[in-house]
């Protein structure tokens, strides 16, 4: 049964060779000073372990006012979503021996939306974004079936990718056209409508194209693909708001 | 303090929180208190699929689901209330479906089933592709097909609001809900909210374990919240162990794998199943399967330098397959193990899942103060509640039916009651005084001991003595433990004193609530001495129906010097079509 690959992974978790990296964190609480401060910490850790496993171990041993979000801890609830070393990741997909733990581990809150402590930010705008563009199915059927609608498994296919968002904001907060105006309905909106958009099933397309065709809509987009680098979940983003623009010229998706 | 008044209040906005605002909504003025924003509910971690008996892909009826689902949990189900979850079971999923749900399809554009463990056709010949599924992330589109039509629906969120308290007022000797308490997690302020109805739909309390597929946020806060106001908890000794943990993290790994043909290997690549279960091998219940992971472990056949685990193996599956059908999992243990799953077998062990035990409720959700007396404006749904629809042990893909079929009855069930009850029930003299005292108490302590330090200490205790096989002793051991525990929590304090987002203070308050649920599990498990779905006692291994077969029911009881204990009754299990069997796979 077993493999090299195998043999080496049980090995290596037999070990738990621990090391000792320094955390240095973005620390910010109104109630204490209105200056945002950076605050070293040393801790011992395994480098198999998470970011999300570090900022606990300074959370529970170190310094119980460190505030962030988190719940699920494997990447499926979205809570975590911060800025690791310069690029937005989720603090508990992160695994400390992938981001060089020789050097300091600079963890921040995930930027263009207003700080409210530490690592957590205002949320509110995010979500604004993504209710404005009508995530939901509609359609105009006057008699519900009663049964299920049909789809191809094509047809499923086509919006697969966009389904996979977990609305953690990595991608929204990595654009920098987000960053100089809130305005800007951002990554993951679009990528929600992009979602409806492509679905078979759904038929207000062309509202919502109409809705991103605004002054603040796809337009603002200047493919840097952070979003794409930045999307914990692999969702080819900037793809995505690609074929949104595309069906608003062509007016066909 | 603010006060609000609405007919309605959910407490939680995971899968049963929001199916049941979708319904409130409609119906009466609706609030839903969330202590975390709506899509980071741990509904969302729920992988594999949603029973239903469609019979899409092959024959099956809602009969034969019933009768899985009862033999599943060992025949402590209440047999009227699993009889609504398979026959609501269809239009549950259709109306998710017409919500916008993205189902995998068939050839011919039905929605896709596959299969699961314990669902079997014509009761227990073969397995049987009952679960309804979207790839390996099920639950996280029902949590945002959920949210997407919550959204549509208007329903109003009060996010990062931690229900703390449940008030309950007593008129004519009948207790009555009166609404609840909550702390805004933004600003530390106390809200009162005054309500017609109550739903609690906040989830599980796998936390008290360590190695849990559980988030960190899963702390029986609702169930805790209504214990102490002296309402009764059943079944709490009843804990499910889900199979394919990732060995030492927990993180789960769907039933689904084994669906789509994995197998479990022992250190000799033994396909150990064919010995315990020779019909539905690795498609066994849940109990049975992580029994028998523990079998072999203990008896030498473990792997890996320890021998403490065993192979998921999905060596033999096309990697096209293991794209389209379990796209997540496999990811999981590249990104976690650094293990190709293509080629490599994944080290697996049991993982604490899921509470089949609750707050009591009726069909209609309807919160029960003993056998059979009804709390007027009290509701509970999903996994905070137990109806009974899944006894001793739930089969994989009932608790998203359970959700989305109790999670809609308790909505539509409360919004109802709020719209024929004329009048607020009064709130108590100083509603959020306990509340406030707890926090008081929390901020101001000078005491010793850490949060993280007892909860580590508590963690490792159930793990070690109230897991898959438990023995007199070993429970005696954790109930010992725990006691030590709770004085201990008496003297904790914590560091941040501040009143924005004080997650410090929060945590202290949910290792409370773990420690209360850990008592009341470990002792309700001590007094039943027999062993039945995913309560094994290795001193009693056999069922007992004579003597068990019977709902637990604790009550917390306070002395008159204030000293609580944990007082213990049963509750008669309803029997209709199916007599108790013994059990195979």
């Amino acid at each position: 049964m077993a493999t090299p690959v195998l043999d080496k992974v049980e090995a290596e978790a037999a070990a738990s060779p621990y090391i000792t990296v320094t955390f240095r964190i973005r620390r910010f609480n109104p109630e204490v000073s209105a200056e945002a401060v950076w605050e070293d910490f040393q801790l011992e850790i395994d480098p198999k372990e998470r970011v999300l496993d570090g900022l606990h171990k300074i959370k529970w041993d170190l310094d119980g006012t460190l505030t962030f979000r988190r719940s699920c801890a494997h990447g499926i609830c979205g809570s975590d979503a911060m800025r690791i070393n310069g690029k937005n990741r989720l603090a508990c997909k992160t695994l400390i021996k992938d981001i060089n733990p020789e050097k300091p581990i600079t963890v921040e809150a995930i930027k263009g939306l207003t700080v409210l402590k530490d690592l957590v930010v205002d949320m509110d705008p995010f979500f604004q974004a993504y209710r404005d563009v009508m995530p939901f199915l509609i359609t105009k059927d006057t008699n519900e079936p009663t049964r299920e609608r049909l789809q191809t498994a094509e047809d499923r296919e086509r919006f697969d990718d966009t389904t996979k968002c977990i609305l953690c904001a990595a991608c929204t907060s990595s654009c920098p056209v987000f960053w100089n105006d809130g305005q800007y309905f951002g990554p993951a909106a679009i990528v929600n409508a992009h979602r409806f958009i492509f679905d078979s099933r759904d038929e207000a397309g062309e509202q919502r194209l109409e809705i991103l065709n605004d002054r603040d809509g796809v337009w603002r987009c200047r493919t840097t693909f952070n979003c794409t680098d930045a999307c914990p979940r692999g969702i080819e983003v900037t793809k995505a708001i690609a074929e949104v623009k595309k069906a608003l010229i062509t007016r066909r998706f | 303090m603010k006060i609000h008044k609405y007919d309605t209040v959910i407490v939680g906005a995971g899968g049963a929180g929001m199916r049941a605002a979708i319904e409130s909504t409609k119906r009466s003025r609706t609030a839903v208190l969330t202590k975390l924003y709506p899509t980071r509910s741990h509904t969302g971690a729920a992988q594999g699929g949603m029973a239903a008996a469609l019979a899409n892909v092959e024959e099956d009826n809602w009969e034969w689901h019933t009768f899985d689902t009862v033999k599943g949990g060992d025949y402590l189900v209440d047999q009227d209330a699993a009889e609504i979850l398979a026959k609501e079971a269809i239009d549950s999923v259709l109306d998710l479906e017409k919500m916008g749900l993205p189902f995998n399809r068939t050839p011919n554009g039905t929605i896709d089933q596959r299969r699961f463990g314990g669902h079997s056709r014509n009761h227990g010949e073969a397995p049987v592709r009952r679960s309804c599924y979207a790839a390996d992330r099920t639950g996280h589109m029902i949590l945002q097909t959920l949210y997407q039509n919550c959204v549509k629906e208007g329903v109003e969120f009060f996010n990062e609001f931690y229900v703390l308290d449940q008030l309950i007022t007593e008129e004519d000797g009948v207790r009555k809900s009166a609404g609840v308490v909550a702390y805004e997690l933004a600003t530390g302020e106390i809200h009162v909210f005054q309500a017609k109805a109550v739903i609690y739909a906040s989830g599980g309390c796998g936390k008290f374990f360590k190695v849990t597929s559980n988030a960190h946020t899963l702390t029986g806060d609702g169930q805790a919240a209504v214990y102490r106001r002296g309402l009764p908890l059943e079944d709490m000794e009843f804990f499910q162990f889900h199979p394919t943990g990732i060995w030492r993290m927990g993180i789960l790994l769907t039933e689904g794998a084994r669906g789509e043909g994995g197998i479990l290997r022992n250190k000799d690549g033994e396909r150990f199943m064919e010995k315990y279960a020779p019909v539905m091998k690795d498609l066994a219940s849940r109990d049975v399967v992580s029994r028998s992971i523990y079998t072999e472990i203990r008896e030498g056949r473990g792997c890996g330098p320890e021998g403490d685990h065993v192979y998921l193996d999905l060596t033999h599956l096309p990697p096209e397959q293991l794209d389209a059908k379990l796209p997540d999992i496999t990811e999981f243990a590249r990104t976690y193990l650094g293990i190709e799953p293509y080629t490599d077998p994944i080290p697996i062990q049991p993982t604490a899942h899921y509470a089949m035990g609750g707050i009591p409720t009726n069909v209609e959700g309807e919160v029960l103060a003993d056998n059979t007396t009804v709390v007027p404006g009290l509701y509970a749904a999903g996994e905070v509640a137990c109806v009974s629809v899944h006894g001793a042990n739930r089969l994989g893909t009932n608790s998203l039916l359970d959700i989305n079929v109790f999670g809609r009855r308790a909505g539509i069930a409360a919004a109802e009651y709020s719209q024929r009850t004329a009048t607020f029930v009064e709130l108590p003299e100083n509603p959020a005084q306990l509340v406030v005292d707890q926090i008081e108490q929390l901020r101001s302590s000078t005491g010793t001991e850490r949060v993280a330090t007892l909860r580590k200490e508590l963690q490792e205790t159930m793990d070690a003595n109230v897991m898959v096989f438990r023995t007199e002793q070993t429970i005696k051991t954790a109930v010992e433990k725990i006691a030590e525990l709770r004085e201990r929590y008496k003297n904790v304090s914590i560091q941040d004193k501040g009143r924005r987002f004080n997650t410090d203070l929060l945590e202290a308050i949910e290792l409370g609530n773990l420690l209360d649920l850990a008592e009341v599990m470990a002792v309700s498990a001590l007094a039943r001495k027999e062993s039945r779905g995913g309560h094994y006692r290795e001193d009693y291994p056999n069922r007992d129906d004579v003597n068990f077969m019977r709902h637990t029911m604790a009550y917390r009881e306070v002395g008159d010097d204030g000293t609580d204990s944990i007082r213990l009754d049963y509750k008669p299990v309803v029997q209709t079509r199916y007599q108790p069997m013994e059990r195979k796979y």
